[in-house]
């Protein structure tokens, strides 16, 4: 395996979070993996971004200049990211977010309607799990759900167990989704 | 699943100073090393340490100035303008003999310069920064663990010769995550003694002195050639390095940091189109590898210095390979990073030829 991914969006949504919670996943599964956040002088709401990839072997450059997977959760992001994607990659995207289609036919594109469904379950700030579900459910089989469950549930400090399980039900909302 | 974390470059290395028995800190904010010193404030009271964010980067080196005379294991952080800031106080530990941990998450300069990436300060790191006759240990790792690893290793190594150790990174190192594995806390108990530490006589000992001023020129002559007899030393057993695929090399590589990752990256892709080409990574800048790069040039053709400076480390590469083969240089500055096709297209560029 051997998959480099972005994860992009305003701040404040959760990018760095989705990004973690898959970066864990990876080593949870006894992968080789980074997590490199975007950093720097940003205005305030303005967009965020970080690389994460997941590996068979050791990781040479942290830094991804053509992604295989894109999960984006803002229009701006999008425009900045879209064309770097590799042919044949993947676009999970958050339509409730970005009004516009990927103007690309040798990629794969799934929009999902993210945060629109978050606020359905009563947490419009979890629209990033759903994404995550929604990202592992288009990965199957090299991920699976169970393992990606498992590991949330792993890195929440036991005093925060609901939280591990409301993040868990956004997950699987985004990974349900069709 | 073992034990490994994920962590920040940044707080790894927090972590491994304060379970290798550092239990003094003193810093001062600046980014991108900021995750360090906040790792410190929260941790280090329970581990019954002092941390201290200092009025200035100067007093803060100052302070550790003091707390190593004292034999305490100490360490500082900062970022390049801090480390500016800080070179007299590394000068006169130097001076002085103590070991202490600096660490310097490297930015673009000179001046205030950027936030983003750098390795231009390697000039300041391994060829003085302060004034005097004098050498700091420079370690420079280029993931997470080896971060942590190298954090206790340059405590050791300090105390052993009784001088400051670097650890230089940068910002990419600092800010990204990986999975650590870390080693056990040690007992205070069980580190090397300090018999020249300034502990107090009990009136059972003749008094230690800490000092870096000697105004006789012989004296002060016969402290410096006593030092360099120790540097030699290390200079003839203390460096550190990985070699890759250089066996059969045609074009060498030369890179270290994170920045290495990205060469190595690019070795590969040239390697999987069939060109020779093999990667040194220095692990200690000072000592610089040497004989490394004596040997490859009996059998390699070319060397390729990149870095993210405008050509520092380039020049202990040629003093090195000392006009047996020619040495190139790529780099990039002031926070850009270079890109793995961009190091691919210059591998190409000098293959091409040989």
């Amino acid at each position: 395996m051997f998959e480099q991914m972005i994860i992009a969006g305003f701040g404040g949504q959760g990018v760095l979070f989705v990004g973690k919670t898959l970066a864990y996943l990876g080593m949870d599964i006894g992968k080789n993996l980074s997590w490199l956040p975007s950093y720097g002088p940003e205005m305030r709401g303005g967009t965020c971004n970080c690389s994460v990839i997941i590996s068979d072997d050791k990781i040479g450059s942290p830094i991804i200049t053509n992604p295989d997977t894109l999960i984006v959760m803002n229009k701006p992001s999008l425009e900045k990211f879209v064309d770097a994607v590799k042919s044949g990659g993947l676009i999970v995207l958050d339509s409730s977010l970005i009004d516009s289609k990927v103007q690309r036919d040798d990629v794969t594109v799934k929009y999902i309607p993210a945060m629109e469904i978050a606020e359905n379950h009563g947490n419009s700030q979890l629209g990033n799990m759903v994404m995550a579900g929604a990202y592992i459910k288009a990965r199957e089989p090299i991920f699976s759900i169970d393992d990606l469950y498992e590991s949330v549930k792993a890195h929440i400090p036991p005093a925060k167990m609901q939280l591990a399980e409301k993040n868990i039900e956004l997950i699987k909302a985004g990974y349900e989704y069709n | 699943m073992g034990n490994k974390v994920l962590m920040k470059g940044n707080e790894a290395l927090a972590e491994a100073a304060m379970r290798c028995g550092c239990r003094f800190f003193f810093g001062y904010p600046i980014t991108p090393q900021t995750e360090l010193a906040a790792y410190m404030a929260k941790k280090m009271q329970k581990n019954g340490g002092t941390f201290l964010q200092a009025e200035s980067e100067i007093a803060a080196i100052n302070m550790v100035y003091g707390a190593s005379g004292a034999g305490a294991r100490v360490m500082t952080s900062s970022s390049s303008p801090g480390i500016s800031l800080k070179q007299e106080g590394i000068s006169y530990i130097a001076g002085a003999d103590l070991p202490c941990l600096i660490v310097n998450i490297v930015r673009g300069g000179p001046g205030l310069g950027g936030i983003q990436p750098a390795q231009s300060d390697y000039f300041q790191a391994t060829k003085g920064g302060g004034h005097g006759d004098y050498h700091l240990l420079v370690f420079a790792p280029s993931s997470v663990q080896e971060l942590a690893d190298l954090t206790s290793l340059a405590f050791d190594k300090a105390d052993e010769y009784r001088m400051p150790a670097m650890i230089m990174g940068d910002g990419m190192l600092g800010q990204m995550m990986e999975p650590v594995e870390f080693k056990e806390y040690v007992d205070l108990k069980d580190l090397p003694e300090k018999p020249w530490a300034t502990t107090g006589t009990q009136m059972k000992r003749k008094k230690n002195i800490i000092n870096s001023l000697y105004l006789t020129p012989e004296e002060l002559e016969e402290l410096c050639v006593k030092r360099q007899e120790r540097y030699n030393k290390i200079m003839e057993t203390e460096a550190l390095y990985e070699e890759i695929q250089t066996e059969d090399a045609d074009l060498i590589i030369v890179a270290y940091g994170t920045l290495a990752r990205i060469a190595m990256s690019a070795v590969s892709e040239a390697r999987s189109q069939g060109l020779k080409v093999g990667l040194i990574r220095p692990i200690t800048l000072w000592p610089f590898p040497a004989k490394v790069f004596e040997k490859r040039a009996e059998t390699s053709k070319a060397f390729l210095s990149v870095e993210m400076s405008m050509g520092q480390m380039v020049e202990d590469v040629k003093l090195s390979v000392n006009g047996k083969r020619p040495v190139y240089f790529y780099g990039r500055t002031g926070g850009m990073v270079p890109q793995q096709s961009a190091i691919l297209a210059e591998i190409k560029k000098y293959i091409k030829n040989m």
